[in-house]
């Protein structure tokens, strides 16, 4: 049964969405339990994959392969490492978290809601174990249209703006990857991304896919100067698809960095490192100021994920230039290491500060701080999850905050002492964004007539905050398990890196 | 004098104006009550056309008539799908013509000479027999057009698309005239496509085949309807009757393409440096013009007009790749725009009833909350449109891209992608109506309860995402009908 694994992964929700659909506007409850039926499965399901897969052993496991197209040479071709199998289910987690937190929170055809979730679940799965590359940018850009209709449907009162603006904004990007995607279709005859990453390729073919690969990747991380997307949906798009688009989504676009422009064009990947990095430190530190001066939480959040999606950017690139520039494999793989976790770091304690604004948003239908003030007097137990995730997002040690940022810092400062004094910015930036957010939201006395009559939240919420509550401290605390998952991925990228392709 | 063999090589065509002649006389001795009934015999009509076409081809590429009539992959491929898609559109066209009450037995009869008329072009082994499949064709369609007479703006969308098809037919004949001249200049004068395919090699007079040539591009552009021949798509689109603008967006397009490649491959080959430009600027400016202009337009049919125009870019992009592998994207980029155009119209024929014509894409507001599974299918359509995988609407666009790169074309396929975002707008539109929009109160909006539209409408739509999902025996067919 475990042959295909992999596929079950990734066809249970898309397939398991049209009975909840079917289930139709008429019997929203029991659209909302057979949601709820298939996203545990799913989690089932990825838990034996992490059983099922050997850290140890490292490389492509569980491999499923079929010819798909054939006079193109396409596979339906499956496979995981050690990253895609921590991303996967941190998926499948969030996936049971973000329907269990729209459950009666979404009135408005929660049916529909909840099989575009259960879709935006299964492409994305799909997105972190193909390995054919057109398969993956076939699903890269699938994964567009449920959130499309999520943030569009759901979404604020700017809906509409937002969601085109995304929806065009990532699709300008990937088609150029496509293009770049059939040039080495050209020369390879195949699109399996093993035969593309031994291909040779001269410096200037590198340049230029190089660039195709980064501009697709780098809006969907999204990374300065090209993340202007990225606060306009966050504010407009419901709850649910807040904490999906932070916690998996902007980790399509790194992954994508790992599995298409490590292995395919290296030289050029360490000849721009220099531009990645300096990126990478702009939204680290800049990005961070913008996050001070919001005065919108959903918006504050959304900057101060750009930033820390900056610190995984940073990570992939470094590990370039230690392998490429003073040839310390043990670093690079200590920067790799810190980019994926803090990956799914990332992912848990963004989705847990968007679900704590949802529960906000719930109760006073306004994200603006200012209407906000002493919720802690009469939300304590709110307070105390709030608190927690808000330390973790400023990277408090003890929190999974902390563990990726501090061995981002550690190896950029053995390739060069300035990359870590910028990135250790964030140290006190982020601190700043974060706390002041949560002293004007938190704490002080009650500011006005609305906070004084807010409830404390329900069993449902206290479920979501507290799974979410448990991921943040079990990595923070113990991460051993993750990194061992990853280790022996991470140190075969590495070793990719060395490979001159000239 | 035709032997046997001549006849059973056309059987399709020669049992289809049969068919179309006997549909004539029932109309004209049928009791007023009984009209309806052609309906079905003419779906049955088509459904035996394509039996006669499938299990009555050759294994090899056979001739008839002296070189006249061609049967090969290509013709097999196009008249399938020719066909299936006019079947199809009858299904959908059915409550339309009811409730408007249209003539319905020349309604069927018009299709059916205009569906010959496509058989034939696609088969053409001679300038005349794709004179004379696009006259019967063109003909026809003006007689459509122009079906429900009493409407002004159908009446004037029917003038422009007669009076601007006839010059273009003047055009085309003029420069086979041309091109007739250059082949009796050092040899012997033929109007026979596989002939004038040689004719580069010995003729005396070069400049006058190129200079034909570009007279015959001109006719193709506008039976394409490809910038800057394009003129008459938008009036005649939002003119016509919308069963009509569904067919010169479907079947029409599976002809328009069968004749550029029997015109320009079959006859033109040896002169492919000249006209591979030619064709990539025409793509060029096709994509800027239909892409850009669509985007202002509030009449759905109409943006879908500029729609079209645009996506006959892209299937030009492959046919400029002069291979036989562009040929394939392109056949196989034609047959996924006529699903997916069919589908979009098919929608809206869905949504319209006497006197309310489903036409303006505000018509479509609120259109998730009131029939949510239609709005579906227009979403697959749009999608499909717009390029997005998984619908098969993408992967035609992968098709047709990576022939101009394979044909050293990079900065053609990099235009194609640019212009691929902009049209993303104009569809996503359309979808931010459906589903964004609140539906007004007390909205007009009723659909169709005919339940064959209803079935085969939705067939058409997920049948654009079956064939996104698996689309390896549709391009292995259209590779195979190349050679390939």
């Amino acid at each position: 049964m475990f042959n295909h694994l992999l596929s079950l992964l990734i066809w249970l929700p898309v397939v398991g969405a049209i009975p909840v659909l079917l289930a139709g506007a008429a019997r929203p409850h029991l659209a909302r339990w057979l949601s709820m039926l298939v996203a545990v499965l799913t989690f089932v399901a990825s838990l034996f994959l992490l059983q099922q897969y050997n850290a140890a052993a490292g490389g492509m496991q569980l491999t499923e392969s079929y010819l798909w197209i054939a006079s193109w040479g396409v596979h339906y071709g499956l496979a995981v490492d050690g990253i895609s199998v921590a991303l996967i289910v941190m998926t499948t987690f969030v996936g049971i978290l973000v329907i269990a937190g729209a459950w009666e929170v979404i009135q408005n055809r929660p049916h529909q809601y909840m099989a575009a979730m259960l879709m935006l679940e299964g492409l994305l799965i799909g997105v972190f174990c193909a390995t054919d590359a057109l398969l993956f940018y076939a699903l890269f850009e699938a994964i567009l249209i449920p959130m499309f209709i999520l943030i569009g449907i759901w979404g604020g009162p700017r809906r509409v703006y937002a969601t085109l603006k995304f929806f065009i904004y990532t699709f300008f990007g990937s088609v150029f990857m496509l293009i770049a995607l059939l040039y080495l279709y050209q020369k390879a005859g195949t699109f399996d991304m093993a035969t593309l990453a031994a291909l040779p390729l001269t410096m200037k073919e590198q340049t230029w896919i190089f660039f195709a690969f980064l501009i697709a990747f780098a809006i969907k991380v999204p990374m300065v100067p090209v993340h202007t997307w990225l606060p306009d949906a966050h504010v407009e798009a419901p709850t649910g698809g807040s904490v999906v688009l932070a916690a998996v989504m902007l980790k399509v676009g790194t992954y994508g960095m790992l599995r298409f422009i490590l292995p395919i064009v290296p030289d050029a990947g360490a000849h721009y490192a220099w531009l990645v990095i300096v990126l990478s430190l702009v939204a680290i530190v800049y990005i961070g100021y913008v996050a001070l001066v919001q005065e919108d939480m959903k918006k504050l959040v959304a900057y101060s994920s750009v930033a820390h999606m900056g610190f995984v950017t940073l990570g992939i690139f470094v590990a370039f230039l230690l392998v490429r520039e003073s040839g310390d494999v043990g670093m690079a793989q200590l920067a790799m290491q810190g980019a994926m976790v803090q990956m799914i770091s990332h992912g848990f304690v963004s989705g847990a500060m968007f679900t704590c604004i949802g529960v906000l948003y719930d109760r006073m239908h306004t994200r603006s701080i200012k209407d906000y003030g002493g919720v802690i007097n009469v939300m304590p137990w709110f307070g105390f999850f709030y608190v927690l995730f808000a330390m973790a997002n400023c990277g408090l040690p003890g929190t999974s905050g902390f563990v990726g940022e501090f061995m981002v810092i550690l190896a950029s400062f053995s390739a060069n002492p300035w990359i870590a004094l910028f990135a250790a910015f964030t140290l006190i930036i982020g601190a700043a964004y974060t706390l002041w957010l949560v002293k004007r939201v938190m704490w002080g006395d009650i500011t006005n007539s609305h906070v004084a009559e807010m409830k404390e939240i329900n069993g449902r919420e206290t479920f979501v905050l507290a799974f979410f509550a448990i991921a943040v401290l079990a990595l923070g605390i113990w991460p051993q398990p993750l990194v061992h998952l990853m280790n022996s991925s991470v140190s075969q990228l590495v070793q990719q890196l060395a490979i001159h392709k000239i | 004098m035709p032997n046997i063999n001549d006849i059973l090589i056309m059987l399709p065509e020669f049992y289809l104006v049969a068919a179309a002649c006997l549909l004539l006389l029932m109309d004209a001795f049928m009791k007023p009550a009984q009209r309806p009934l052609l309906h079905w015999v003419s779906i049955i009509v088509l459904l035996v056309a394509m039996y006669l076409v499938i299990v009555g081809q050759p294994p090899q590429t056979v001739t008839a008539f002296a070189g006249m009539f061609v049967r090969d992959g290509v013709s097999e491929v196009l008249k399938v799908f020719t066909l299936g898609v006019t079947a199809m559109l009858m299904v959908y066209s059915r409550p339309y013509l009811i409730d408007r009450k249209l003539p319905i037995g020349e309604f069927y009869a018009l299709l059916l000479f205009a569906v010959i008329g496509i058989m034939l072009l696609v088969s053409a082994g001679n300038l005349i027999t794709i004179y004379l499949g696009l006259e019967l064709l063109s003909l026809s369609s003006y007689a459509l057009v122009a079906l429900s007479r009493d409407a002004r703006l159908t009446s004037e969308a029917a003038i422009k698309y007669f009076v601007l098809g006839a010059l273009a037919s003047g055009m085309l004949l003029y420069g086979m005239s041309m091109v007739y001249g250059a082949s009796g200049m050092g040899g012997t004068p033929s109007l026979d496509l596989a002939q004038l395919h040689q004719v580069m090699a010995y003729t005396t007079a070069p400049t006058l085949l190129v200079f034909g040539m570009i007279f015959m591009l001109v006719g193709i552009g506008f039976k394409l309807g490809a910038a800057p021949f394009h003129m008459w798509i938008p009036d005649v689109y939002q003119g016509a009757p919308t069963p009509i603008t569904a067919f010169i967006a479907s079947a029409s397009k599976l002809a328009a393409f069968g004749m550029a490649w029997r015109l320009l491959d079959g006859g033109m080959g040896d002169l492919s440096q000249h006209w591979q430009l030619m064709l990539a600027v025409l793509a060029v400016v096709s994509l800027a013009i239909g892409n850009l202009v669509a985007i202002v337009q509030t009449n759905l049919k109409r943006m879908l007009a500029y729609s079209t125009i645009s996506h006959m870019g892209y299937l030009l992009l492959g046919l400029s790749a002069a291979g036989p592998e562009g040929y394939a994207a392109s056949m196989f980029y034609a047959i996924c725009y006529a699903l997916m155009g069919l589908a979009a119209f098919g929608v809206m024929l869905a949504l319209s009833r006497a006197g309310f014509e489903c036409e303006e894409i505000a018509d479509l507001k609120g259109l998730n909350q009131k029939a949510p599974w239609f709005a579906f299918l227009m979403l697959l359509a749009m999608f499909s449109l717009a390029g997005v995988p998984p619908l098969v609407g993408f992967w035609a666009k992968a098709l047709v891209l990576e022939a101009a790169i394979h044909a050293n074309m990079l900065w053609l396929a990099l235009v194609g992608v640019v212009f691929a975002i902009i049209g993303l707008y104009y569809y996503l539109h359309v979808i931010k109506v459906m589903y964004f929009d609140k539906a007004e109160e007390g909205g007009t909006l009723v659909v169709q309860q005919d339940k064959s539209l209803r079935v085969v409408l939705s067939l058409n739509a997920l049948l654009l995402l079956a064939l996104g999902m698996y689309w390896g025996p549709l391009l292995d067919w259209c590779r195979h009908a190349f050679g390939l």
